[in-house]
């Protein structure tokens, strides 16, 4: 009992449980390279950071005074009671928003951690120097702020709670680099111990909490999964500098997973856009463009448009069909009754397959969860690589609520704005049916030359009325 | 432990975290988002190891705010993430066979 105790007082045990918890994240999230496995590995992951908490409740002096273990409590229900409803609740349409929103309470406990570690050892101003954890302290309340302000502003934005398309200010860049200027060089002021002020800490957090929201107010809707990415690294790098600070290698680590992460999707999704990370955070996708969509669209000629009934008689005698699901099909609430189509199809012999894009959706991989839902099984999903060679196999391409992904302007019109970003290749295809609310642009508000196509047929309507009715009159026939 | 050491982990969790998450298949990346936002929730571990320095009403509230953010963050994020896993793992028919049997062979 004695070794025991001193076991936990010098700390060993502490330090052995965090080793065991941030092995426990890097095993289960490597469960995450199969859907098979992924469950598991997200339970194991689960289980690490059980191990983690309980491991910092028995670190000394934690639970001393007599408020705070009451305060700790506390805040643990108020998290719970607001995370489980949450998670429970949550729409599979709505989960970017809701991973938005946790990115940014995430990056809000860094900042106010880093700020009351702050107040703690470094207000006073003696000695500042040799304070090692002082720089990540700072970087963590800059880092942390932003990624705050700029989540909840993204959430505001795929909640529709603010306008989608991108909000600009003039002179919006030499502000964004004011304020970056304003936090750096007041850490530096901080750090170099000249100064003393608390007063300064707060002036950091209140920069980069409006640099926070002028970097993400005027992206445009279509770049949401490029921030969603984004804000989700700088989270996590807030966490990682935040463990440094602490001495908390459990931070440390899955701080540091989530930032390798974030970083990895950014990439990818910057890359399936053909666009760079500092073009689209220097903003404005749909701002700069709008005026020659609007151009463009008059001289393109008339669109087909087409019925149900059409659309089924040409789906059941096709050998293959591809749909080609976006945004709008999310919107929609669609996903069940396209799982129902897909059925359909397949009684009759039909081979039917998906066209993910990468970018489809609000977030990476939010077309591949919402087909999930509706128990679409993941072999039938291919992703853009695999699926476009395909298309000249493919007799029938079903467009549902898919626009800029699928616009062929960005093979063939070098002054497109969205030129040179990897598209599924529908026009390659026999025909192609597209399903749309009107005649309105897509999210970038671009105009989509694949609409006025002689071989394209569009059905107008809500999409999921539409396959609804695509379906029963397949299985009419 | 030394700066240096913590640098060291901070640099060997960033290439064990490139290695594993760039194998991750496109189609799991929205789970592994919500997963990674419970598992940045472990900043929920620093407004516990603070809590018992707040001095003021000030800090106290912000620390219960900051332990309430990081739980939302853990408990949300890992059931969310469970409970879209289920949906990718569930299959109750399939036309294609190969697929099927990996399911039943779990």
């Amino acid at each position: 009992m004695i070794v025991a105790t001193l076991f936990i007082q010098r700390l060993n045990f502490i330090d052995a449980c965090y080793i065991v918890a941030f092995s426990l994240f890097i095993y289960g999230m490597s469960g995450l390279t199969g859907p098979r496995t992924a469950p598991r590995g997200n339970k194991i992951a689960a289980a690490g950071m059980a191990i983690a908490i309980v491991a910092t409740l028995f670190t000394p002096h934690v639970l001393s005074g007599s408020s705070t273990p009451w305060l700790i409590a506390l805040g643990l229900v108020i998290g719970t009671a607001v995370g489980v409803p949450a998670a429970r609740n949550v729409r599979m349409t709505a989960i970017p928003q809701m991973v938005a929103l946790f990115n940014g309470v995430g990056g809000g406990a860094v900042a106010i951690i880093a700020w009351i570690e702050y107040r703690h050892h470094f207000a006073s101003g003696a000695s500042l120097w040799v304070e090692k954890s002082q720089i990540p302290t700072l970087f963590a309340a800059i880092v942390g702020s932003i990624s705050f302000w700029g989540s909840n502003i993204a959430f505001g934005k795929l909640q529709e709670i603010l306008p989608g398309r991108p909000i600009k200010l003039p002179g919006q860049s030499i502000i964004n680099g004011v304020l970056f200027v304003i936090c750096v060089g007041s850490a530096i002021v901080l750090a170099a111990g000249t100064h003393s002020q608390g007063l300064f800490i707060v002036g950091i957090l209140l920069a980069a909490a409006l640099l926070g929201n002028m970097v993400v107010l005027p992206i445009g809707g279509a770049d949401m999964p490029v921030v969603i990415s984004l804000l989700n690294a700088f989270t996590g790098l807030s966490a990682a500098a935040m463990g440094i600070a602490l001495n908390n290698t459990a931070m440390i680590v899955a701080g540091m997973i989530v930032g390798a992460s974030g970083t990895i999707l950014t990439n990818l999704m910057a890359k399936a856009m053909n666009r760079s990370v500092p073009a689209i955070v220097a903003g404005g996708f749909g701002g700069a463009i709008a005026a020659p969509a609007a151009a463009g669209a008059e001289d393109r000629g008339p669109v087909r448009s087409t019925s149900a009934q059409d659309v089924a008689i040409q789906l059941s005698y096709a050998r293959q069909v591809v749909i080609a699901p976006g945004y709008g099909m999310a919107v929609a609430q669609a996903q069940h009754a396209v799982r129902e189509l897909e059925k359909a199809l397949e009684t009759k012999g039909v081979t039917v397959k998906f066209a993910i894009h990468p970018v489809a959706g609000r977030m990476p991989g939010h077309m591949n969860v919402l087909l999930a839902e509706a128990d679409v099984p993941y072999d039938l999903l291919k992703e853009m690589d695999e699926i476009n060679p395909e298309f000249g196999r493919t007799d029938v391409t079903l467009v549902i609520g898919a626009n800029d992904v699928t616009n062929p302007a960005a093979k063939n019109e070098p002054g497109s704005p969205i030129y040179g970003m990897p598209i599924l290749e529908v026009d390659q295809s026999g025909s192609v049916i597209v399903l749309k609310r009107s005649m309105a642009s897509g999210f970038a508000g671009i105009d989509n030359p694949l609409f006025y196509e002689p071989k394209t047929a569009l059905l107008f309507g809500d999409a999921k009325q539409s396959v609804s009715d695509i379906t029963s009159e397949v299985r009419a026939l | 432990m030394t700066t240096i050491t913590e640098i060291a982990i901070l640099v060997l969790a960033a290439f064990v975290g490139f290695e594993v998450i760039s194998k991750v298949p496109n189609t799991l990346h929205t789970p592994l988002m919500s997963g990674t936002n419970a598992i940045h929730g472990v900043v929920l571990l620093g407004g516990l190891l603070l809590m018992h320095e707040a001095t003021g009403v000030l800090e106290h509230v912000l620390l219960v705010i900051a332990i309430a953010f990081g739980t939302i963050n853990i408990v949300g994020g890992f059931l969310v993430t469970d409970r879209m896993l289920e949906m990718f793992k569930r299959k109750p028919e399939l036309p294609e066979g190969s697929a099927d049997k990996e399911i039943e062979g779990k």
